[in-house]
C-alpha cells in the first residue's frame, strides 16, 4: 500500500496523499485564545494569513537534540529552521509550550545546544520532559536542574495566562513494565487539588509528552492512568490536551475536550501499526522537512470548533 | 530437554541420605550424559538478547546460574533494561550499546524497557 502511495505521488497528490503528508508536516501548532476558547489557526503559514488577533501560543515538540541517525543526521539544524520560522512570525506568540524530548540522550551538551537555539526565539518556553530527557545517570536530575524550578515532583506545574489555566504534566517517569505512560498517584492528587477551586468556565490547556489518551497500546502510545486525569477535567467547558511523543499529527474532539499531538522537529515516526516498530521513519532527504514542524494555537471568542494549525519546515 | 535436566538435578536433593550413595552409583554412567546435556543447554541459552524494532529477542531465555546475559540495542532509539523487581537496571543504551548482567542465583527475572515499558522480556535462571 505504501508503495502505491509513493507511486501516486508522482501523478499529483490525492486527498489521501495530502493528508498523509500533513501528518508528518509541521514546525509547531499556533494557538490563539480569546473569549476562553482555544482555537488553532491552521498551519503557521495559514495562521500568518489569518492574522489572529487573540492570544496565541506555540507548541513545539520532540526536538531530540543529539539525534544523528539516518532519519535525520542533524536534528539541531532542523530545530534551527523551526526556530527561524518562529522568529519570522509577524506577531510573536505569547510563549512556547514544548511537549518533551528536548534532547535525545539527556546529555548536558544536548540540553545546552537546545537551550541556545530555543533562546533565539526570544519567547518564554514552558517545558515538560519526554522520556529522552530523563535518562541521565541520575534519573532526571539534568532535566530538573534546568527546567524544574518552581515545579513539583518530577517536574509538573501549572500557570495562568490570559484567563487560561495551563497544566504541564509528567508521564514519562517511573514507568511500569508492560504498561504505558504513567502519571502516578502523587501527581493525580496534585492535579485534583490544582483544579479544585477553578470554575467550570475556566479554559484549561493540559500539556504532557506521551498522549494522555491511549492512541495505540501496542506501541505504548498512551498513558496508563490518563483516564483518571481526564475524569478530573471532564467538568470544564473547554479542555485542550497537547501531547508529543508520536512525531505525527493526531487530533480528536471528544465533547469539550480536544486532543492534539504535535509533529517533531527532528524525525518522523510511522503511523500506528504501519511499520514493525515506532522507531524513526526514514524518508527521502528532500522530503524530510514536510514531515517536521510546529503548531500554533489561538484562543478565539465564540463557539467555533477547535482547530489546530500545524506548519511544516518545508515552505 | 531443559525440563528433563531440571528434574534430574532436582531429584537427588529429595533423596534420603542413606540412599544417596546407591543412587549416585546408579546414576554414575548418567552423570557424563547429564553434563553433556547441561553443556547443550548452556549453549542453547547463548546469554544474548538483542533489541530490534522495539522488541527483546528472544523474549524469554533460560540460562544456568552464573550465566552472564548481554543485551545489545540495534535500534536507532535508546532503550534500557529494567528488572521488574529492581534486581538490575541498565543505563540508557544508545545504538549498538550493550549491557551485561550476571545471574548469580536461580529465579525468574522479568524485565522491561524503562523508556518504552510495553517492551518486556524474561530471563529464567535454573
Amino acid at each position: 500500500m505504501a508503495k502505491k502511495d509513493l507511486g501516486d505521488r508522482g501523478q499529483g497528490l490525492g486527498r489521501r496523499e495530502v493528508l498523509e503528508c500533513m501528518v508528518w508536516a509541521g514546525t509547531g501548532v499556533l494557538w490563539t485564545v480569546s473569549g476562553g476558547v482555544p482555537h488553532s489557526v491552521g498551519l503557521i503559514g495559514d495562521a500568518l494569513a489569518a492574522e489572529p488577533t487573540g492570544f496565541t501560543f506555540l507548541q513545539m515538540s520532540d526536538s531530540h537534540i543529539g539525534f544523528d541517525k539516518p532519519a535525520n543526521p542533524d536534528a539541531l539544524a532542523t530545530l534551527r529552521e523551526a526556530v527561524g520560522i518562529v522568529k519570522a512570525m509577524p506577531a510573536k506568540p505569547s510563549f512556547i509550550i514544548h511537549t518533551g524530548d528536548i534532547t535525545h540522550l539527556s546529555k548536558p551538551a544536548q540540553f545546552d545546544n537546545a537551550d541556545k537555539v530555543f533562546g533565539e526565539t526570544g519567547v518564554q518556553i514552558h517545558y515538560v520532559p519526554g522520556e529522552h530527557d530523563y535518562i541521565d545517570e541520575e534519573n532526571g536530575k539534568a532535566y530538573l536542574e534546568r527546567y524544574g524550578k518552581g515545579t513539583k515532583g518530577a517536574g509538573w506545574y501549572s500557570f495562568d495566562d490570559h484567563g487560561v489555566h495551563f497544566i504541564g504534566l509528567v508521564n514519562v517517569v517511573d514507568l511500569k513494565g508492560g504498561g504505558l505512560g504513567n502519571l502516578g498517584a502523587e501527581q493525580l492528587a496534585w492535579l485534583e487539588a490544582d483544579l479544585k477551586d477553578r470554575s467550570n468556565s475556566t479554559p484549561i490547556v493540559v500539556f504532557a509528552h506521551i498522549p494522555l489518551q491511549v492512541l495505540y497500546r501496542e506501541w505504548g502510545w498512551g498513558t496508563e492512568d490518563g483516564t483518571q486525569a481526564l475524569a478530573l477535567l471532564k467538568r470544564f467547558g473547554s479542555v485542550t490536551i497537547l501531547n508529543g511523543h508520536i512525531h505525527q499529527l493526531a487530533q480528536k474532539v471528544e465533547g469539550n475536550m480536544t486532543f492534539h499531538t504535535a509533529l517533531s522537529t527532528a524525525f518522523p515516526q510511522p503511523a500506528p501499526g504501519s511499520a514493525p516498530s515506532p522507531g524513526p521513519m526514514l524518508v527521502p532527504a528532500d522530503k524530510l522537512r514536510t514531515y517536521l514542524g510546529l503548531a500554533s494555537i489561538t484562543m478565539v471568542q465564540g463557539n467555533k470548533p477547535l482547530a489546530i494549525v500545524d506548519k511544516t519546515l518545508a515552505t | 530437554m531443559r525440563n528433563l535436566i531440571a528434574e534430574l538435578r532436582f531429584t537427588p536433593a529429595r533423596l534420603l541420605p542413606g540412599r544417596a550413595v546407591v543412587v549416585a552409583m546408579l546414576l554414575g554412567p548418567l552423570a557424563g550424559a547429564m553434563l553433556a546435556l547441561a553443556a547443550v543447554a548452556a549453549e542453547d541459552a547463548t546469554g544474548t538478547v538483542t533489541i530490534d524494532n522495539f522488541t527483546f529477542t528472544p523474549p524469554e531465555i533460560t540460562v544456568a546460574v552464573g550465566t552472564t546475559v548481554k543485551w545489545v540495542n540495534h535500534d536507532d532509539i535508546p532503550h534500557s533494561v529494567v528488572n521488574k523487581d529492581k534486581v538490575f537496571r541498565s543505563k540508557a543504551l544508545d545504538t549498538d550499546d550493550s549491557y551485561s548482567y550476571t545471574f548469580a542465583s536461580a529465579g525468574t527475572f522479568e524485565y522491561f524497557c524503562g523508556l518504552h515499558p510495553h517492551m518486556t522480556g524474561k530471563i529464567i535462571v535454573k
